[in-house]
């Protein structure tokens, strides 16, 4: 079944086999990839059970471990869902790390221009100024997209690019502390402004429960009729034509939502973790975003879970860096596998069902 | 800013240049041309010039012989064509998420092997690189001397190849078997050949390729291998495959273009120019987007571009 398929199965009613079978396909996947970076480690001559073993105390050890899987997986649950709007829609905008530090860049320097508002206005100004720097750098590649017939994924991936470079050109020069040593980053954002923490003396925050919410919002939205619109259009351009629905327009307002969504998870790590412009916050997290959102199947729940799993991997394989020294591109190594099993699973676990 | 030193070798330098930066992106691009020709579109290619910079650089490392570095990046290209043979031929899933695996599994992966062969140094290992070999004679020419016959033996055979491609493709009955399958996979089957068989080759040809082009950055042009040294090199090679409609000459005006691209930003940067380093380095990729712009509306892709081929089917 094709996700264009599973898109109106989902609207429909639920249907607990092909739920379970894929419940049970995606957990074939994760462990095979993590089968397959154990065999890499084993040749290369480390042990693979240390690794792992590293890997797991590194996530889940702890409250405070525990906690920080949560505060990595907040970034990377806002992109996956930002990204499965795209994806439902046939985009394949793969542009979510550069729109978020688009959504980064422009809400930290609202908060250091108008320093001077109350914080009750100046942080919703900031979130809202975010969301709409992140809408502006996607609808970009929407708008050539819809307009221009110019391929998105390489559009997006230059524009990632050109974000990267942008954000260096800034804590380098026209943005950075001046009294920060020089150091790459931008002055601080006022204390008043930093989110607060859901629990004292860790990094977690109140951009996690934003997240919860907008996962939320992502279940509502399939149900309004811009929802509908974007599935028709992604699954098939040729019937939203002939039933009167603007293609172009729906291709730019859906790369809009998903661009706003990615500049809020550049917002939330500014003002949640970092209350700073930092080169690299963003780092991997498009890519990873991107993981998450086809292991859960692009449905806010599945990608709940996705989140949570791929949330301890990063902090569990930062752990077994430190710890074990084993490459953090271990990681990496997993995502990749991960997603094409998930992709190829109809093929490589011989699915009873039909696939067509 | 120093105008004096925009001086007529510098020029020539800049052109010259130009070409050598080219050839990772022509080596890719060639070998993408075939593979969309049939059918598929293979956006792993930067994640396939990845690991064919890491197995370059390690087999000329190991070996100390440059053309085994050549070789195995080409079998590991080959290799990761393969997969994404699998992927789209075989499974026949979505080609645009199958290529972003691929790229993420190129990335982690040449990074962790990298890692596991030299270990966290302080200075990085280094290879010896190709030497320049100026074509006798030729290399005299004015200008052109300098900018074509002035260079390693890998730039020469990437713009030998550009010939040799064009015939393969328009001249010989696997170039027309290989361009019917893009078009029309049906009736290529009705005429008795593999479809299957076909794209696969494709596959094989544009992954050694691109296995080839990632070598020649450690193997010709840096003497080093790091994280992500491809920058990008593999997408915008796909960009000029579209810019190029299908067409290996078109393929080298593309590449130049943005080997001028990048050539240009590496010298405005030394002639000390008051515009910061960070913008000058996005200047490739700004240009890709708007070539690619430019070029989409008259873009006429293969008739069964990214559509996996099931027999049977309408």
């Amino acid at each position: 079944m094709t996700t264009r398929e599973q898109v109106v199965v989902l609207r429909r009613s639920i249907d607990w086999r092909a739920l379970w079978q894929n419940i049970y396909q995606a957990v074939l996947s994760v462990a095979l990839s993590l089968l397959i970076g154990a065999v890499l480690l084993a040749v290369s001559g480390q042990n693979p059970l240390v690794a792992y073993r590293s890997l797991w105390s590194g996530a889940f050890s702890s409250v405070d471990r525990f906690t920080e899987t949560l505060v990595q997986a907040t970034p990377l649950l806002l992109i996956a869902i930002s990204v499965s709007i795209s994806f439902r829609c046939q985009i394949w905008n793969i542009g979510a790390e550069g729109q978020m530090i688009l959504g980064g860049i422009a809400s930290i320097w609202i908060a250091l221009t108008f320093a001077g508002l109350p914080p009750a206005i100046l942080l919703p100004l900031s979130f809202i100024g975010g969301a709409l720097a992140g809408a502006l750098w996607s609808l970009i590649a929407g708008l050539l997209k819809a307009y221009a017939q110019a391929n998105e994924v390489i559009t997006t991936s230059m524009l990632n690019y050109i974000a990267v470079y942008l954000l260096a050109f800034l804590v380098h020069g026209p943005m950075k502390d001046p009294a920060g040593f020089n150091f790459p980053q931008s002055p601080l954002i006022a204390r008043a402004l930093e989110l607060p923490r859901l629990v004292a003396g860790t990094r977690l925050n109140l951009s996690f429960v934003i997240v919860l919410l907008i996962v939320v919002a992502a279940l509502l939205y399939w149900r309004t009729t811009l929802g509908l619109r974007t599935e028709i259009v992604g699954a098939s351009r040729r019937v939203a034509r002939q039933i009167g629905l603007s293609v172009a327009l729906t291709i730019a307002v859906v790369s809009a939502i998903s661009g706003a969504l990615a500049g809020v998870a550049g917002w939330g790590e500014m003002f949640g973790l970092h209350f700073r412009l930092i080169e690299e916050f963003a780092r991997g997290l498009g890519s990873l975003g991107i993981v998450v959102a086809l292991l859960g199947e692009l449905h806010p729940i599945g990608m709940l879970v996705a989140a949570f799993l791929f949330g301890s991997l990063v902090v569990g394989g930062n752990a077994m860096e430190r710890n074990a020294g084993v490459p953090f591109a271990l990681v990496d190594v997993i995502q990749g596998c991960i997603i094409l099993l998930v992709l190829a699973r109809g093929y490589i676990f011989k699915s009873r069902r039909s696939t067509r | 800013m120093n105008v004096e030193l925009i001086t007529f070798p510098f020029i020539v330098g800049l052109l010259a240049a130009s070409v050598r930066l080219a050839v990772p992106i022509l080596f890719a691009a060639l070998g993408e041309t075939f593979t969309e020709r049939a059918g598929i579109l293979n956006l792993g290619l930067e994640g396939i010039m990845l690991m064919g910079a890491l197995a370059g650089f390690v087999g000329a490392y190991l070996t100390g012989n440059l053309w085994l570095g050549v070789a195995l990046a080409m079998l590991t290209g080959t290799a990761m064509g393969l997969l994404m043979g699998f992927m789209s031929v075989t499974a026949k899933v979505n080609q645009v998420v199958a290529g972003l695996g691929i790229t993420i599994l190129g990335a982690g992966l040449s990074t962790l092997l990298f890692r596991q062969f030299f270990g966290l140094r302080s200075t990085p290992p280094t290879i010896e690189m190709f030497l320049t070999q100026p074509i006798p004679g030729l290399s005299r020419i004015p200008v052109l001397g300098e900018m074509f016959f002035n260079h390693n033996i890998l730039v020469y055979l990437a713009l030998i190849l550009v010939p040799v491609a064009w015939v393969v493709l328009y001249r010989t009955r696997f170039g027309l078997a290989l361009r019917a399958v893009g078009e029309r996979p049906d009736a290529v089957d009705t005429r008795g050949l593999s479809v299957d068989r076909l794209r696969y080759l494709s596959l094989i040809i544009g992954g050694a390729l691109a296995g080839l082009g990632g070598a020649f950055l450690p193997l010709a042009s840096l003497g080093l291998f790091w994280t992500q040294i491809t920058a990008g090199r593999g997408f915008i090679a796909v960009a000029v495959v579209v810019f190029a409609r299908w067409d290996p000459v078109r393929a080298l005006w593309g590449a130049l273009l943005f080997g001028g691209a990048m050539a240009l930003q590496l010298s405005l940067q030394t002639l000390k120019l008051p515009i910061p380093s960070e913008l000058l380095l996005m200047l490739p990729y700004i240009i890709t987007i708007v070539v690619l712009v430019v070029v989409s509306r008259r873009a006429e892709f293969p008739g069964a571009f990214a559509v996996p081929y099931t027999r049977g089917e309408k």
